[in-house]
């Protein structure tokens, strides 16, 4: 067995923050005075909170130590199904931090924000463009947050025509953030089951759509990974009811340059510019999920929409069928600003490209593990592929136990248990960015710990062991929670 | 392309592994009238020095400081961001990894995120703090649906000088749900008129923002009261985190819930987002708290460690039935606060909201002086309404070309408040900054 | 997990189809959930229950168990009123897991219809259908 790339390192314990520090220690320059003292009433002010103090050097050795426990893209191949994994390019930090983006208030008059304003309507474009719709609001802070707007649009949109509904069509393979959307407008999830080759069937959609369904709530590709293929059809039902067809566009990373949304029946979607438009993911966020729809969905968006008139551009509240604002200002600028650098920086052919390399990287790793993992859908996938645990049944192992033993072997888990309709998922999804040898290393990985399985179970059950802690005590975490120091 | 590692020969012979023969046949599954038949009509791509070029000439076009000095808050307010913040955050580790699912190997971002969630609860003096939402907005909206959900009323009130964006945000979240908004008029001295409680019944929540929209704090212990008699819950959201470094907070005011917008902690402005949503409730809420809560536990070998924890409420597990929809929480966001409080620290941030009071006070008495009106009588924290006379729009505008922003026009917010500008002053304006405003309106 | 071989099945309690037993204890109906339920759905974190007073009808959702993972219903094997309430399961939800059918019990009913107990299954029923389902 060749040298494995998880090796053990010296990485340090670190305490809490409030472990460490002394009274009177300050890790900030504090401004001079220059004016003198106003102080408030007694009633009014407090004792100020119990923060540590901390000086630079206490703040600085926590935080790297800290970050050293991570993994991320940067340190490994991190193929996360469903969340786009990509690399992040450095440049597109440099340009959200210059000074006249980050430091710019939102409520600047027009003419002295051009620059960004330029950006968002350009980067509004780009998107139209890449999914064929006609409008897009950059608004939503994240993916859920696209989801509710799309859906409040929709509802919108049936309120608008005097006929408000109260049911939404959500495949058995839709992430959990669809029917909780659904939930928040007020629309009761009807689950539609999928066929036996992992897609929806038009007979399902045909026998449950009517005319008191707001619509359907599909995600193309599917979280198997597979292409709707029947999604024009599905899309013509959904529409001779008066429905409107919403499109998770979570995996548009399969089909950009290839499958245009708008062509195929998609009335409105959202997009993850923190998935499929490569900016970072921050651990958790933040995250922008612009929103995008066609013609007749337009006077919903929310409010500001960004307009041009004569190569200036601002800011205009006046759409009085708005749904509001979702978010208190513009949306999340800094990482626009990200994405709009990666689609300036790829251009038409390589974000193309991108798709394909996507795609090709999920087929090499299904057809190469195909034989060592049980594949849930044995056809050509896109960009993301699953497996499951049932090879390993006999063996007494379990999709978990894989998981954390391939932590050793210096990968990040794939995502595990999801999507529900496959017992023990295991959802691999490579992107484009990892290249050939990385996904050779990480296929050599999962077949020693199929081999390790068989061999020596206790080696996964015992999993992982090079990571700074071991298996987590998550029964007690829920029982008696501790979240506060 | 550097960020695409295939060379010809690596997609050759995966395609033969594969059983494909070109990269379309990869597509095969997809139904011709799926297709697309053009190529995207995007603009041809940059190289990295195009790309640099191009952004700072966009950058170049926004007034910002140093060069434009503007004296506007309402939400999103302009504080020193010391170097060592934004250094840290910009660790690759921090910054590429995604939501700790895999928690062996992401006690990076979980500590982190526990020991934000810890300061943020003694910032507002509150039991458990969420790892955050979008942005106060946001927070404000979940917060009135949390109040929703345990107490099964489903009536709201909220003040008319919570920030009209938040309140706009909270509308539109509420419009599907037939939840009732009442908003709570304004009194003369730039307080929120809590005399129409007496009338409402069933309440589920009441809201008040402190420092208030007008930058006039609230009497939360009194309004707290008042709230509790009505059995509702007391919400109380803010706008400017910062000012909890001094004035009482929430928690020691009685609030149930709190919740507001933390981007003055080491987020910088950057035209309104990202932003930073904070959370906050008493412990026995808990387990209907919205969004991500990271825990304390220990591992197999006993070592103290940490995990998300009760996902029970969150989307993946409970789906149609979740606390809320939400899917992230803005970590990097948080992180950059936990730094930022961890850098100033206890005796710092009270000297520093000193500071950023006093800088305001300061222009305050000074426009005083000059015989302008101070619209609102009650104490303010770091920003305040003055009232101009007749025509000040045309001086607003040739501060503009003076590069000089003379604070925000309130009449679009509410137009029985014409000629009324709410301006806002931070560590970062200088005495000679205030003191060239005070020439400039005066003249 | 368990084999079906190794379940406990008490002879004078009596199940519902969703794993939830029933004890005639007198005039009332004492309600838990039987040892299958509790092996499936492993360590148990949380359980909601319902406040006396509270009336369901057969087949109504009256309490949730929630382990770290998952969330399950549990459904009123009878109709009737709650009247009384397990309150040691808020600070200790493995009596579940521990003792499901003495200290992990859930609730205790005043049925509104006696005869609702008849058309539970015996422990033998029970044994069988899960055996059916191997």
């Amino acid at each position: 067995m060749k040298e494995l790339i998880g090796t053990t390192g010296l990485i340090l314990n670190e305490p809490l923050l409030w472990e460490k520090g002394k009274k009177g220690r300050c890790g900030f320059s504090l401004p001079r005075r220059h004016v003198e003292s106003f102080p408030l009433d007694n009633e009014l002010t407090g004792e100020g909170p119990d923060f540590p103090d901390l000086s630079e050097v206490d703040v600085v050795r926590h935080y790297t130590r800290l970050s050293q426990w991570n993994f991320g893209v940067d340190t490994g191949m991190y193929p996360l199904g469903s969340c786009t994994m990509k690399y992040s390019p450095k440049t597109n930090e440099r340009q959200a931090g210059l000074s006249g983006f980050a430091g710019a208030h939102p409520l600047l008059p027009s003419d002295l924000s051009q620059g960004t304003l330029r950006m968002m309507y350009e980067l509004e474009q780009y998107l139209a463009e890449i999914t064929g719709m006609d409008a897009v609001t950059l608004q939503p802070a994240a993916g859920a947050h696209g989801e509710l707007t799309g859906m409040l649009v929709i509802h919108a949109y049936h309120k608008n025509r005097g006929a408000q509904r109260s049911k939404i069509l959500v495949p058995d393979t839709a992430h959990g953030t669809n029917p909780a959307t659904a939930t928040l407008c007020n629309y009761r999830s009807i689950q539609v089951n999928s066929n036996e080759d992992g897609i929806l069937s038009v007979e399902s959609v045909a026998d449950v759509m009517d005319e008191d369904t707001a619509g359907i709530m599909l995600t193309n590709p599917n979280t198997l990974g597979l292409f709707e293929e029947n999604i024009r059809q599905i899309a013509e039902i959904v529409h001779s009811k008066g429905g409107i067809v919403y499109c998770d566009g979570a995996n548009l990373n399969a089909v950009m340059g290839i499958v245009k949304m708008a062509k195929i029946g998609v009335d409105v979607m959202h997009l993850n510019l923190h998935k499929t438009f490569s900016t970072p993911h921050g651990g958790g966020g933040p995250g922008s999920g612009p929103v995008c729809v066609k013609k007749h969905l337009e006077p919903f968006l929310p409010v500001p929409r960004v307009v041009e008139e004569e190569g200036r551009f601002r800011l205009s509240y006046n759409y009085p069928q708005s749904i509001g604002k979702v978010q208190a200002f513009h949306g999340n600028i800094g990482v626009m600003i990200k994405a709009y650098s990666y689609i300036r920086s790829m251009g038409p052919k390589d974000l193309k490209k991108a798709s394909q390399l996507a795609v090709l990287n999920a087929n090499y790793i299904k057809e190469s593990l195909k034989d060592t993992l049980h594949l849930a859908y044995d056809r050509p996938c896109m960009h993301e592929c699953v497996f499951s645990d049932e090879k390993q049944k006999d063996d007494n192992v379990t999709t978990l136990d894989m998981a954390k033993r391939l932590m050793d072997y210096g990968f990040h888990p794939p995502t595990v248990y999801f999507p529900l309709v496959v017992h023990g998922a295991i959802m691999v999804e490579p992107t484009e960015t990892e290249s050939k040898e990385d996904i050779d290393k990480f296929i050599e990985a999962f077949k020693a710990i199929a081999n390790e399985a068989k061999e020596n179970p206790d080696l996964l059950h015992d999993a992982p062991c090079k990571s700074k802690v071991r298996r987590l005590d998550e029964v007690s975490a829920a029982r008696k929670p501790c979240l506060t120091g | 392309m550097r960020y695409l590692p295939h060379t010809s020969e690596d997609i050759d012979l995966m395609l033969k592994a594969v059983g494909a023969d070109c990269l379309d046949d990869l597509f095969s599954t997809i139904p011709n009238d799926c297709l697309s038949k053009d190529d995207l009509a995007l603009p041809e791509a940059l190289t990295e020095w195009e790309l640099d070029s191009h952004m700072s000439t966009l950058s170049g076009a926004m007034a910002v400081s140093p060069d434009y000095k503007v004296f506007m808050g309402a939400g999103s307010y302009e504080h020193y961001i010391p170097a060592s913040v934004s250094y840290l955050l910009g660790r690759s580790e921090f910054v590429t990894s995604y939501t700790p699912y895999q928690p062996e190997v992401s006690q990076g971002t979980l500590q982190a995120i526990y020991e934000y969630q810890t300061l943020a609860a003694r910032l507002l003096g509150m039991e458990v703090a969420t790892a955050s939402h979008y942005d106060g907005a946001t927070a404000l909206a979940e917060s009135l649906l949390m109040a929703v959900r345990i107490t099964q009323k489903t009536r709201v009130a909220v003040s008319s000088l919570i920030h009209p964006f938040y309140r706009q945000v909270v509308r539109t979240y509420f419009e599907p749900t037939g939840y009732e908004v009442i908003e709570l008029p304004y009194l003369k001295n730039g307080l929120t008129d809590i005399d129409g409680l007496d009338e409402l019944n069933d309440l589920a929540a009441v809201a008040v923002q402190s420092p208030n929209f007008f930058g006039c704090i609230e009497n939360l212990k009194e309004i707290g009261e008042k709230v509790h008699n009505k059995e509702a819950l007391f919400i109380t959201c803010f706008t400017e985190a910062l000012s909890y470094g001094l004035l009482k907070n929430p928690g020691s005011q009685d609030a149930d819930i709190v919740c507001g917008e933390g981007q003055s902690l080491g987020i910088p402005r950057s035209f309104g987002g990202p932003a930073l949503g904070m959370l906050a409730s008493r412990k026995k809420y808990m387990r209907s708290l919205p969004g991500r809560l990271v825990g304390q536990t220990k591992d197999l070998d006993g070592k103290r460690g940490f995990v998300l924890t009760l996902a029970t409420r969150e989307q993946h597990i409970r789906r149609e039935k979740a606390t809320s929809n939400i899917c992230t929480n803005n970590s990097l966001c948080a992180l950059a606060a936990a730094i930022y409080m961890a850098s100033v620290g206890g005796t710092g941030i009270k000297k520093l909201a000193e500071l950023n009071h006093d800088r305001a006070e300061y222009l305050k008495q000074e426009l005083k002086k000059a015989g302008f009106r101070i619209s609102f009588e009650s104490p303010t924290f770091n920003e305040f309404v003055v009232e101009f006379p007749e025509g000040f729009d045309l001086v607003y505008d040739r501060l503009l070309k003076k590069k000089i922003v003379a604070g925000l026009p309130l009449s679009i917010y509410y137009p029985e408040l014409v000629n009324h500008y709410l301006l806002c002053v931070t560590e970062t304006m200088s005495k000679n900054d205030m003191d060239a405003l005070v020439m400039e309106v005066k003249s | 997990m368990k084999e079906i071989s190794e379940l406990n099945l008490p002879t004078d309690l009596r199940y519902a189809e969703e794993h939830e037993w029933a004890k005639l204890e007198d005039d009332k109906v004492r309600v838990g959930l039987d040892d299958y339920a509790q092996d499936q759905l492993g360590d148990i974190v949380f359980v909601e229950l319902p406040k006396v007073g509270d009336t369901f009808k057969k087949g109504e959702v009256f309490a949730t168990v929630e382990s770290v993972k998952a969330v399950s219903e549990c459904y009123m094997p009878v109709s009737g009123e709650i009247v009384s309430v397990n309150n040691s399961l808020e600070e200790s939800p493995e009596l579940v897991n521990k003792s499901p059918y003495g200290d992990g019990w859930f609730v205790v009913i005043n049925p509104g219809n006696p005869s609702e107990m008849d058309t539970l299954m015996t422990n033998e029923t029970c044994l069988k259908k899960l055996k059916g389902t191997e």
